[in-house]
């Protein structure tokens, strides 16, 4: 390995992280602090939010203008979408989903949370733990993320006093204990951790500075650069659903004439050279032959990598299929049981036939029951028959193709799907199988 | 009580991963629709996709061809370089130029030397017509501008080629939707997530060819509007363009592009960097973005990317 170039060229891992929070909370200003001090913001870029900060009549340069989107948001004075942001240390890459934490917005919250491995839970240490806190932590928790750290903001407001940290600290875990989350987290290795800070001067971001001597623990960005980066962090079993085969026949290269390569991307697990799978639905049993990747040929590999299959065996596979180990087959079914956010404005339709798409596979799906909905604020059920936007329930569905699923605690690819609506195409439903 | 077995495998390295998550996008968009095309301009982002193709779909054929948009005024050295990699590839290059909009009337110009950038819309929205493309494949990062921080890997667009960033679909895990009705259009961005850094390190890795004007080299230009602004530059048809106006000094100066376009709205910068490990320093020390030195068109207003992605630009 050649070491020749600059420090930014060594990002081995890559993460992705959330943010949840206000603009009230200094969500934005974490954000543009971050970017700001990680050297991301050039001098265009800041010259042209600092004008903007004067033209709004602003002292200081307004970081938080640095993740101002649209101008269809501007003029609304509100931010409607997810954002992503990138910075990078050298040593990682970051992909931050930057989306309003408003009550109206749970669907966004849903959407940034899908892709992301942390979540930073802010809240205003003048104010404490919130109903918006209990929606956040919520929303982390359904959408699986392992990683929670919860910033205690703008300490910078109450004079950096470590009792205002602590009870805020004790009263978010006795919280988070009260929703069976701080057990099941740690069952699954899974994790919540606290910091205090002041967005605004930059306290425990990327520098500590010296107003919290008492706080001993790593910084925001030490946090960052140490969390696991892998999407999971366990031995799963193997998953690989088939994007698309390779059949390339057609061509005049008489070599390739029996080829026929199963692509796509490992979605958990491992598979090496010789291993013994199936081909499911159908349930076709044959062996590893070769690992593609490009030009290069692979003895294994594992999850979040995009390769081609060969296999021993003449198989008739096709996109949708999902490759898996023998040993580790799962039953193909007709029925599944999840928690869904609805993200359209128009509500869900029980009387309507949707189409799910569940990994590359896609089924038409007639709603069987709704349980319950959840309300985000009090996380109390609530029985109801329908469903509108930003509404979490648990619903139950029919389908007329089988999937191959896993609950989605244990893998959130193949315990996931997306609810399509067959006559605008728009994407209106998300789910999380129990 | 069982205990979890921790991964004995090292997570992807960045460059790793987004390697693969494009080659999924790109696979995505083959499975899912029925006539993609690629846009290939031969400028740097470009190239990586063509790799990231090549990665995703041999020893196949690329199940779609390639397109370009032409302005008919683009950089002599990036179009023979666009030829020569599509027939290296052995993949069909469609061209279609915005000259023959201007012919047909679809394109009208308010000067003869006004940029032409924008209308490649035109051209482009007709070319999908022509062939019935159901989604058009692109360069596109999130972080070149604000009005792409927002954007999908998978955009739609209406009838009109319009992107209307209200009626977007939300994108959940990597279950991506790129379903449309005939008529409409998705805009694929398998690179949505690189930086420029990110995309000169995989140039770098993989040891991609550029065109030559991505490395320093000597250019007369003049000082236009704090821009640097190349002059008397020649094109493939044996026309010469952008003389210098009345009373601008001509300077011979050892610049490079950073990004690639229509040569009214392309600025380079002032470099040395005559090869790829040298650009990537040069871009971890820039102070200046990508276009935002570089990008004439962009600087009308604060929204004119927004502006123009409306209107159905890439």
């Amino acid at each position: 390995m050649t070491k020749q170039h600059n420090d930014t060229n060594h990002n081995d891992s890559l993460l992705r992280f959330m943010t949840c929070g206000s603009v009230d909370d200094g969500k934005s200003t974490l954000i543009g602090r971050l970017l700001f001090d990680t050297k991301t913001i050039l001098a265009d870029t800041l010259t042209q939010i600092s004008n903007t900060s004067k033209k709004r009549g602003m002292e200081a340069v307004d970081l938080s203008l640095l993740t101002d989107g649209l101008q269809a948001e501007r003029e609304q004075g509100i931010t409607i979408d997810v954002a992503y942001r990138y910075f990078s240390t050298g040593t990682r890459k970051y992909i931050i989903a930057d989306a309003p934490g408003h009550e109206q917005y749970t669907r966004n919250m849903v959407t940034a949370a899908s892709t992301a491995n942390l979540a930073i839970i802010l809240i205003d240490a003048r104010r404490g733990v919130l109903t918006q806190t209990r929606r956040h932590t919520y929303l982390a928790h359904l959408v699986g993320i392992p990683h929670l750290v919860v910033a205690v903001n703008k300490m910078d407001l109450v004079n950096y006093d470590q009792a205002v940290y602590d009870k805020i600290c004790a009263d978010y875990l006795a919280f988070a204990n009260e929703i069976g989350l701080a057990q099941s987290k740690s069952a699954e290795g899974n994790d919540i951790s606290f910091i205090p800070m002041s967005a605004l001067n930059g306290d425990m971001l990327v520098d500590r500075l010296d107003n919290m001597p008492w706080y001993t623990g790593e910084t925001m960005l030490e946090k960052l650069e140490a969390a696991p980066a892998a999407h999971s962090e366990h031995e799963e079993p193997f998953r690989f659903p088939v994007q698309f085969v390779c059949r390339p026949h057609a061509s005049d290269n008489h070599d390739l004439h029996d080829f026929r390569g199963f692509m796509g991307r490992i979605q958990s697990g491992t598979i090496a050279v010789g291993d013994a799978v199936t081909v499911l639905p159908n349930g076709y049993t044959s062996k590893v032959k070769a690992i593609q990747l490009g030009e290069d040929k692979l003895q294994s590999a594992s999850t979040e990598q995009s390769v081609t299959l060969l296999l021993e065996d003449e198989i008739d596979t096709s996109r949708g299929d999902m490759i898996v180990k023998s040993a580790e087959v799962i039953e193909p079914v007709k029925t599944i049981e999840a928690f869904v956010c609805w993200l359209s404005e128009t509500p869900l339709s029980p009387a309507r036939t949707y189409i799910v798409r569940h990994t590359t596979r896609e089924s038409k799906a007639k709603v069987g029951t709704i349980s319950y909905k959840v309300d985000v604020n009090t996380l109390e059920q609530q029985a109801s028959t329908d469903l509108k936007m930003n509404d979490i329930a648990r619903i139950s569905f029919k389908l007329a193709q089988p999937l191959m699923v896993d609950s989605y605690a244990k893998n959130r690819s193949t315990g996931a799907f997306i609810i399509i609506d067959e006559s605008t195409n728009n994407t209106v439903g998300a789910g999380m199988i129990v | 009580m069982t205990t979890t077995k921790q991964l004995n495998h090292k997570p992807l390295s960045h460059l790793d991963w987004l390697e693969s998550e494009a080659i999924y996008i790109l696979r995505e968009v083959a499975g899912q629709c029925s006539n993609p095309v690629l846009l290939f301009s031969g400028g740097k982002d470009s190239l990586c996709i063509l790799r990231l193709a090549e990665k995703a779909f041999r020893p196949g054929k690329f199940p779609f061809p390639l397109m370009h948009i032409d302005t008919g005024h683009n950089y002599k050295e990036v179009i023979d370089f666009r030829d020569q990699r599509a027939a290296e590839l052995g993949e069909r290059l469609i061209v279609r130029s915005v000259e023959d909009s201007m012919q047909r009337g679809t394109v009208v110009l308010k000067s003869p030397d006004e940029p032409r950038n924008k209308h490649q819309s035109v051209t482009l929205l007709e070319a999908i017509e022509e062939f019935g493309f159901d989604c058009c494949i692109g360069g596109a990062r999130r972080d070149e501008e604000k009005a792409r921080a927002k954007e999908r890997i998978m955009s739609f667009r209406d009838e009109f080629g319009q992107w209307d960033p209200k009626n977007q679909r939300p994108e959940l895990w990597d279950l991506y939707n790129a379903r449309s009705h005939k008529g409409e259009n998705i805009r694929a961005f398998p690179i949505s997530n690189w930086t420029e850094m990110d995309v000169w390190q995989y140039i770098e890795r993989e040891k991609l060819e550029l065109p030559s004007i991505y490395f320093a080299h000597q250019r007369d230009v003049v000082m236009r509007g704090g821009a640097i602004v190349p002059i008397n530059v020649p094109l493939t048809n044996g026309e010469v363009i952008n003389p210098p106006k009345a009373g601008e000094e001509v300077i011979n100066m050892q610049v490079r592009f950073r990004t690639v376009g229509d040569i009214t709205c392309t600025a380079p910068v002032i470099s040395d960097a005559d090869d790829v490990t040298k650009i990537v320093l040069e871009t971890a020390t820039t102070t200046i973005t990508e276009r935002g030195a570089t990008r004439l068109d962009d600087q009308t207003s604060d929204a004119s990317m927004e502006q123009r992605k409306k209107e159905g630009y890439f």
